[in-house]
């Protein structure tokens, strides 16, 4: 048997139209306990919700077809590949490992994660990285509005366009974007990008395997004027 | 001059602009920023103090107030958890977070209420350590802010409670001030130290009631469908809220009236939104028993609840079980009177004290100051919290007793009279000597 033969005997398949969601889950969920398959396949998701939510082990998901809201919501060391789109709440409140969709993924994309990469190649829609709190979020192609609001820390690599509002009332977050930017949001600024930012999204694009040229970027952040109220900045809200 | 004792009529104080009013506006003319205060509304509104209890008479019975017994034991989460709530008492401690109080005060009421049988709740900025060692059940909150909120905490919880507003400014986020952000609160919060931190006041991830049955379904996938989930509303449209709640899978639906607490917001909005927790009550009951799903759903009621007869009416209405916040805090010791003098050098004084915003409480207990807290003993506070909670449970036996109950929960409406029109429209429990209901039975 070749390695990749016996690679493939060793992924556990998991076909949604004959196995419920929460024999998924559950299964995923006991590999924190107990050693089982490291690779995964799951066949027919047909737009399911929260599918391979709530992981915590060093699993190799790969998902083939479209999913539902929450895929890999509080995501904890897997690695997660969805084959298809993604509804909303991708990946919200990641914490660790790395999730990826091939086509495009929905509002609230990386809504409040706290670590790990989520690299979306395609599209993704509004509130993109919303109160995110430390992961890390590249996408292929552009964003909607409102996208990187109320951003905590962690970075947002656009590397098509973004609609209106980007990083409105943003902290420390980073963002970063190739294309035209609609609009900036409340206390959100272009800032310089030094060598070290250009080293920083030069690595993220690389483990994202995206092909593009961190010069060509620009990066946007906090004025960090609206940190702590002033009735002076009242028209600022 | 004339002075007002020098005329027999005395000073005439305005109706509308009386001396709060006038301090208001002249506050807000030297600082141009609106109010913003702890506690809770401070204007009355129709409370529990409104209605009365019938007791047995000839056609009822009561039972002996010693000797025979008196249930106050509650399960929350029946409908789809496997691991439901089992409380001794029917009367919980709310929502207050770390970093609105301090890590000795959180620990307290972790102790009063496992002394007690009964569970506490985490709150905005996650569950600390502390917390959850000293509480035998705890509830985690899924709030707008998602600060602190980790898979881990949601599994080492024991039930969630996905939190849609508080009854204090429901429609409103939150805000802690940055004097109040230490460099711990900071670091569970994921942000600068000493900067003013917004709470959203929209979930990050879903929006609408749609959503948030496929949100719920998540947290169970996430917790393999073990913890009760709660949705908790701030009463507005509570008919409706409720009812949604329900609809979106909640197990129990706990409803805050506008004399709920907080931690700091906008005195405006602390006395201008939202309804009362006695009509919030009767409503949310009156959507379950629509549904079919009263007691199937459980009802937690809060906001304003003091005593034991406030416990034992809610339950009347329909209730399953009560929360306490401002009260809980007050039986750990603050705006207590012994330290009147401290309160005063703050502009205040005991009993009026609601500058938990500001992170000087003498007390220890809303503050982030290590000295402030460091006076605040939690075993002792613990203790206190425990009595009142179990002065809270006799009060509800009693007077469940006095009405002929064998449990609390065999409390009813038809228990009850209102001793204002406004209150038997809302409680919708006849006028008291009448059988009149205002608005029910086409008396009105």
């Amino acid at each position: 048997m070749t390695a990749v033969a016996a690679r493939e005997a060793a992924v556990e398949v998991v076909d949604l139209e004959s196995s419920t969601l929460r024999e998924l889950n559950q299964r995923l969920h006991d590999l924190t306990r107990e050693p089982g398959p490291t690779g995964w396949r799951v066949l027919n998701p047909n737009g399911a919700h929260a599918v391979a939510c709530g992981i915590d082990a060093e699993a190799e998901v790969e998902i083939e077809g479209h999913v539902g809201y929450y895929c890999a919501g509080m995501n904890k060391r897997a690695t997660v590949l969805v084959r298809g789109n993604a509804g909303p709440g991708l990946a919200e409140n990641m914490i660790s490992g790395l999730v990826l969709v091939q086509g495009n993924a929905s509002q609230s994309a990386g809504a409040s994660g706290r670590g790990g990469l989520l690299v979306i190649q395609g599209d993704a829609s509004s509130r993109c990285g919303i109160s995110m709190k430390g992961i890390d979020i590249v996408v292929g192609g552009s964003v909607g509005h409102m996208c990187a609001f109320m951003a905590q820390t962690g970075r947002l690599v656009v590397c098509g366009d973004a609609l209106d509002a980007l990083g409105d009332s943003i902290y420390e977050a980073r963002l970063y974007v190739r294309g035209s930017v609609a609009g900036l949001g409340a206390d959100c600024v272009e800032k310089e990008l030094r060598p070290e930012h250009l080293d920083e999204l030069a690595a993220l694009l690389a483990r994202a395997g995206v092909a593009a040229a961190p010069a060509d970027f620009r990066r946007y952040g906090s004025a960090r004027q609206l940190y702590n109220f002033h009735v002076d900045h009242a028209g600022s809200y | 001059m004339a002075t007002g004792t020098d005329r027999p009529w005395g000073l005439r104080e305005s109706y509308l602009f009386d001396r709060h009013v006038i301090a208001e506006i002249q506050r807000a003319a030297r600082e141009g920023i609106y109010d913003i205060r702890g506690f809770g509304a401070k204007r009355h509104v129709p409370h529990f103090d409104d209605l009365l209890f019938l007791g047995a008479s000839v056609s009822r019975y009561p039972l002996e107030g010693y000797r025979e017994r008196c249930g106050t034991d509650v399960v929350l989460g029946t409908r789809f958890a496997k691991k439901p709530l089992a409380l001794d008492i029917p009367v919980t401690i709310a929502g207050m977070s770390f970093g609105a109080l301090s890590a000795p005060a959180k620990e307290a009421l972790g102790r009063g209420a496992s002394e007690v049988g009964t569970s506490t709740t985490t709150g905005d900025g996650g569950m600390t350590p502390e917390e959850r060692e000293h509480s035998e059940t705890l509830v985690y909150q899924l709030l707008p802010s998602r600060y602190g909120m980790n898979p881990d905490d949601l599994r080492k919880a024991d039930a969630i409670e996905v939190v849609v507003g508080q009854g204090a400014k429901p429609g409103g986020g939150g805000m802690l001030l940055g004097h109040k952000i230490s460099d711990r609160v900071a670091e569970m919060r994921d942000l600068p130290q000493g900067i003013d931190q917004r709470s959203a006041s929209r979930h990050p991830d879903w929006t609408g009631p749609d959503d948030l049955e496929i949100k719920i379904q998540e947290l169970r996938e996430i917790t393999d469908w073990e913890k009760p989930v709660f949705v908790k509303v701030g009463a507005t449209r509570t008919y409706y809220d409720v009812q949604l709640a329900v609809k979106a899978g909640a197990d129990v639906v706990v409803v805050d009236g506008m004399q709920g607490g907080t931690a700091a917001t906008q005195d405006v909005f602390i006395e201008h939104v939202g309804i009362p927790t006695l009509p919030a009550t009767r409503l949310a009951v009156d959507a379950l028993e629509e549904l079919g799903m009263h007691r199937q759903v459980q009802l937690v009621v809060s906001g304003g609840i003091r005593s034991g007869a406030d416990v034992a009416k809610a339950l009347a209405l329909g209730a399953d079980a009560c929360s306490v916040g401002t009260a809980a805090l007050i039986a750990l010791g603050d705006n207590s009177p012994e330290l009147d003098d401290e309160y005063r050098k703050l502009g205040s004084a005991a009993g009026f004290y609601d500058d938990y915003q500001a992170g000087l409480d003498p007390a220890g207990i809303s503050t982030q100051d290590d000295e402030l807290a460091a006076r605040f003993d939690p075993e002792l506070g613990g203790r206190r919290l425990a009595n009142f909670l179990r002065v809270l449970t006799l009060e509800a036996q009693t007077l469940a007793r006095a009405c002929g109950k064998s449990h609390v929960h065999n409390l009813e409406p038809e228990d009850l009279v209102a001793l204002t029109l406004e209150a038997a429209a809302m409680a919708r429990v006849p006028l008291a000597g009448t059988d009149w209901i205002p608005g029910s039975n086409g008396a009105a």
